[in-house]
């Protein structure tokens, strides 16, 4: 239950961290916030021969908006800020809302958007809501940055589209169009624990409120943050309505996630639970983009 | 491996002192062992039971998932800076001796630098709120009965107000 040996540098620059990667490649692991990491250290599960620690890196650290309405996360920003911060809430208020959800104060005093992003865990409430908002995810080299697309960002289990020598910078998340309502909806056993289902929800309306877009993305429901295309498709062009809500549900829960299931929840108990959380989150996320359509009527 | 010692400066319960550290060391052992300080315990080393919680820079965090070697220029309180001297316990300490918050003990310290944080920001918390916050802390004795009537006599004493003093 300790640690192999590793030696430890701590970079005072991106470009300092940067130039580390390129010279270690896969032999050297990025030290964000430590909550996933020392504990598969602490089992011996990894044993890189270098951690290269972002702590001291405060460009990395930053909460704005860009001139387009983005809102620009920095990737070692904890939790813990995001949880308070009162643009997240204002302009990404379904990553607000599942902050709480994220384990305990103690882990999110710690934890950081970066990090959580990059572990890429299925059972992880942020790359759910990062899939769910259609976050732009920053990443850098030596040789420059691209950005890439939540979508093409995960790509499985604890593995994402990011090369050994790049490191995630920054998160954008796009401002929601007018008459957008969201939801998101976990249940554990215990607060903090690992959820044994959980759904973020985003839809938007139009002027009548008919659903003109919507996206239901799952955690804990395969082998990555789990979208429900299908589930979608059924509630665009509808108003809102319980028929197609329990179509999308069972749509969502019993054909597109795939959930593995565990010694607390097996999969058919699972998928139980998508099915009640697509209703809750679906009537939540409706109410709320109608409460928006009438400041907009 | 060779191993190589780095060296930090930092100020636990209020004093600074400098080291030499291994890296793979981690916060909890260093406290323990290197500084004496055995009141912060160690349970399961993966973040999942609370008993190692100090407060880094005044929030509470796991003492196993960080390295000692990041701890460099930051202050950390473990148990053992609660009270003024071994004799005359922290308010919060006493609540959790009046209300009979503890059995076996393991549990507690990691408890109490829980709750220094929590009551600072929710001086008037509800019962539903301290469950919430003692849901990272494992108590197998499984007195969490008594160790959320603890918080709450704490809170009614005024523990986590402004210090009128101050």
């Amino acid at each position: 239950m300790k640690p192999a040996a590793f030696e430890y540098i701590v970079p005072d620059s991106l470009e300092q961290a940067l130039s580390i990667l390129q010279e270690h490649g896969e032999e050297a692991k990025i030290l964000a916030g430590g909550q996933s990491l020392v504990p598969a250290m602490n089992f011996r599960m990894l044993q890189p021969t270098l951690l290269v620690d972002l702590n001291k890196l405060e460009e990395l650290d930053h909460i704005r908006r860009n001139e387009a309405g983005d809102l620009l996360v920095g990737a070692m920003t904890r939790h813990r800020r995001l949880e308070f911060d009162n643009l997240v809430a204002q302009y990404a208020p379904l990553l607000h809302e599942s902050i709480p959800s994220i384990a305990h104060p103690q882990i999110r005093n710690r934890g950081t958007l970066g990090g959580s992003l990059v572990h890429a865990d299925p059972a992880a409430e942020l790359p759910v809501i990062a899939l769910a908002v259609d976050a732009q995810i920053k990443v850098q080299s030596i040789g420059g940055e691209r950005t890439i697309p939540s979508v093409e960002f995960f790509q499985g289990m604890f593995t994402t589209d990011i090369n050994p020598d790049e490191i995630l910078v920054e998160v954008a998340i796009p401002e929601s169009s007018a008459r957008t309502g969201w939801a998101f909806k976990e249940i554990a056993r215990r607060a903090g624990d690992y959820a044994m289902m959980g759904i973020a929800v985003r839809i938007t309306l139009d002027e009548d409120g008919v659903c003109e877009k919507a996206c239901l993305v799952y955690l804990n429901a395969g082998d990555g943050p789990m979208e429900a295309v299908e589930a979608a498709k059924i509630l665009e062009g509808q108003p809102r309505d319980d028929q197609a809500f329990e179509a999308a549900a069972e749509k969502a829960s019993q054909d597109e996630i795939d959930p593995l299931g565990n010694m607390h929840a097996n999969v058919d108990f699972q998928r139980h639970l998508a099915n009640v959380l697509t209703l809750r989150a679906l009537d939540l996320a409706f109410q709320r983009a109608d409460v928006d359509r009438g400041e907009n009527l | 491996m060779k191993k190589t010692l780095h060296p930090i400066k930092i100020t636990v319960n209020g004093i600074e002192s400098t080291h030499a550290v291994e890296p793979r060391l981690l916060l909890s052992d260093f406290l323990r062992q290197d500084m004496e300080l055995t009141g912060t315990h160690v349970g399961c080393e993966h973040g999942v039971c609370g008993a190692c919680t100090v407060l880094l820079d005044g929030e509470a965090v796991r003492s196993c998932l960080t390295f000692a070697v990041q701890i460099d220029g930051h202050q950390i309180t473990t148990v053992e800076g609660l009270g003024s001297n071994p004799d005359e316990l922290h308010p919060l300490q006493q609540a959790f001796w009046d209300a009979h918050g503890l059995q076996c003990g393991f549990c507690t310290a990691g408890i109490l630098m829980t709750i220094i944080p929590f009551l600072e920001a929710n001086p008037h918390p509800s019962e539903e709120k301290i469950r919430e916050a003692l849901s990272g802390n494992l108590c197998r004795c499984t007195g969490y009965q008594n160790i959320v009537d603890a918080v709450k006599l704490a809170a009614e004493r005024g523990v986590g107000q402004p210090n009128p003093d101050d």
